[in-house]
């Protein structure tokens, strides 16, 4: 069976979920073969093999001191080790932003077809990939395949329940690559990592609460909701824009796109730019002092009142019903 | 300083977005505007403009007739020529073709910088920015939340702060340079009455692929790389009970939840 490529998420070689649901994906389609960039991978050799990889192609971690263009000449040259782009089923990508933008660069070096954001990715009747996406802030339902090249897919997060399959241990084979001069043109020359909150990853998390407008910058009963449900924290966009939530929890188009298993929005109003990131969600549910508020048109539950009654009420008898 | 900042005519996300009969987004029957992202990559780019003498701020979209009035809302905005590159052939085109007629019409023009948005509003993908720097082989530097331009001359180079999950980059790369711009960077502003009038005085030159060169075989949705088989609306989400809160609000939605299993 042709191998199936997956770009392994990982900070030093601890492996973020969307790569045990890409190789759950990648199964579908071939033999999935895991593509690790940088250091850590004795940390990420075990749960590559327990969600299926029979291969991992291993590429210098020099690459990671470079950007989009760096992973996509490496990706290049583990497809040209691989045997070539016709021995290959497909690539498959998270959907990140920098994902994305390697993708689309693979894409053009192997003259392939791209698809992004990808929910769905399957075999296509007659051969090839077929793949289902969101469209106009998950108005839509998109299906689409790939008619040429080596179908290259970026997919989104919560797109597959992971399948551990506990297999053997890959065959690892290191790729040697030759970096252009154009991708080392663009030099990371500062790196800060970001304080963590403690709280799971906004765009893996099962359950996500947001705060909004409604909040007036007190995001202290909406964190401790979440905490007491095991939650993330999102933000809306305009309390984002007022300084009250960092960006990387904002929800919405130009945020986080999250499809978690419940969502609940506080004093947030529903503007399409947040429905475009939280439509997708199995269940929803608001809390807004607005009855009016176009929130309510999409919740499976809602309440009309104030969050700052609602939420601590609500974490006492979430906290008491756990106990 | 010479700017070009590539902009798109998108249908308005508050307005009925839909899909035509070939599963093409429909520009045609909808309202329309200049994609509120690329705004933001208009005002960064006169902010830049606005700190030199002879610096240039050049608008360039590919799209239907309609779309002039994307390039024209930059212009209003302060922008000093537009160009926009109308054929029917490029109906249906893919990034990669749309990427293909973006990099050769910006081929026509002198730059130091070429400046995108961070996506479009309406297909989303991202990836233009990414394609357009492969094209013309310029560093790719996206993303960016600020944006300086350090020294003057052939030792210039572009300087962004951007935020990813984990960290917070400072990058940096020698111009010629592409650049896209997050809706973190700026606050757009909005046209003048004066900038309006003398948005009418400035250049908007209209090519076809002809103009440029491309062949239109390598473009449109009969030359996309991947295919649309289906398009279905999703049924909206029916809205489920409300309550009003009389004291018990918050107990009344960890009942919800837990009845739905997820407490």
């Amino acid at each position: 069976m042709a191998q199936v490529l997956v770009l392994v998420d990982h900070v030093d070689g601890a492996v973020r979920k969307t790569t045990s649901e890409l190789l759950t994906l990648a199964a579908r389609l071939g033999e999935p073969a895991a593509v690790f960039v940088g250091d850590g991978y004795d940390n990420a050799a075990g749960s590559l093999a327990e969600f299926g990889a029979t291969a991992v192609y291993t590429v210098p971690s020099e690459v990671n001191d470079y950007l989009v263009l760096a992973k996509a000449e490496a990706l290049a040259a583990v497809v040209e080790a691989a045997g070539g782009a016709s021995a290959l089923a497909a690539v498959l990508i998270p959907s990140s932003a920098e994902g994305k933008e390697i993708a689309a660069r693979l894409a053009l070096k192997l003259d392939s077809g791209l698809i992004t954001d990808a929910i769905d990715v399957r075999p296509a009747d007659g051969g090839g990939v077929a793949t289902s996406q969101a469209a106009f802030a998950g108005g839509f339902t998109v299906d689409a395949t790939v008619t040429r090249g080596l179908p290259v897919v970026t997919v989104k997060q919560n797109s597959v329940e992971p399948v551990a399959t506990g297999g053997a241990a890959p065959v690892v084979t290191s790729v040697a690559v030759e970096l252009s001069d154009l991708a080392k043109a663009v030099r990371v020359v500062e790196r800060k990592p970001k304080a963590k909150s403690g709280r799971p990853d906004l765009t893996e998390a099962a359950i996500v609460v947001s705060g909004g407008r409604g909040t007036n910058g007190d995001f202290s009963k909406v964190e401790a909701f979440a905490d007491v449900l095991g939650a993330a924290v999102g933000a809306s966009r305009a309390a984002v824009d007022s300084g009250w939530y960092p960006h990387s929890n904002q929800v919405g188009q130009t945020g986080k796109q999250v499809s978690p298993q419940l969502y609940v929005a506080c004093g947030i109003s529903g503007a399409i730019q947040h429905r475009a990131g939280m439509q997708t969600s199995k269940t929803i549910v608001a809390i807004n002092k607005d009855p009016e508020a176009p929130i309510f048109e999409l919740a499976d539950f809602g309440v009309v009142g104030d969050l700052f009654a609602v939420l601590p009420q609500a974490t006492d008898e979430a906290a008491s019903r756990k106990a | 300083m010479r700017i070009v900042v590539c902009v798109k005519h998108v249908p308005d996300a508050q307005g009925d977005r839909r899909f035509a009969t070939d599963h093409t987004v429909d520009r045609g029957n909808v309202d329309g505007l200049l994609c509120e992202l690329d705004e933001y990559a208009v005002e960064q780019a006169l902010k830049l403009a606005e700190g030199s003498d002879d610096a240039t701020v050049t608008v360039v979209t590919v799209g239907p007739d309609a779309a002039s009035d994307a390039v024209r809302k930059a212009l209003q905005m302060g922008a000093d020529a537009g160009v926009h590159v109308l054929d029917d052939a490029i109906h249906g085109s893919d990034a990669f073709a749309t990427s293909l007629v973006l990099a050769k019409t910006i081929g026509t023009l002198e730059y130091d910088v070429v400046m995108t948005g961070m996506a479009s509003t309406d297909a989303g993908m991202s990836v233009v920015p990414a394609l357009l720097a492969a094209r013309l082989g310029l560093p790719q530097v996206t993303f960016a939340g600020t944006l300086d331009i350090d020294g003057d001359g052939p030792g210039a180079k572009v300087v962004i702060q951007r935020d990813s999950d984990a960290y917070t980059e400072v990058i940096e790369s020698a111009l010629p340079a592409l650049v896209s711009v997050t809706d973190q960077i700026n606050e757009p502003r909005y046209p003048s009455f004066k900038g309006i009038m003398a948005a009418k005085k400035k250049p908007l030159t209209t090519l076809s692929l002809a103009d440029l060169g491309v062949d239109a075989s390598l473009v449109g949705l009969a030359a996309a790389w991947s295919t649309v088989a289906g398009v279905t609306q999703r049924p909206p989400r029916a809205a489920g009970a409300v309550v009003t809160d009389e004291g018990d609000g918050g107990a009344k939605l960890v009942e919800f939840l837990t009845g739905a299993k997820l407490v």
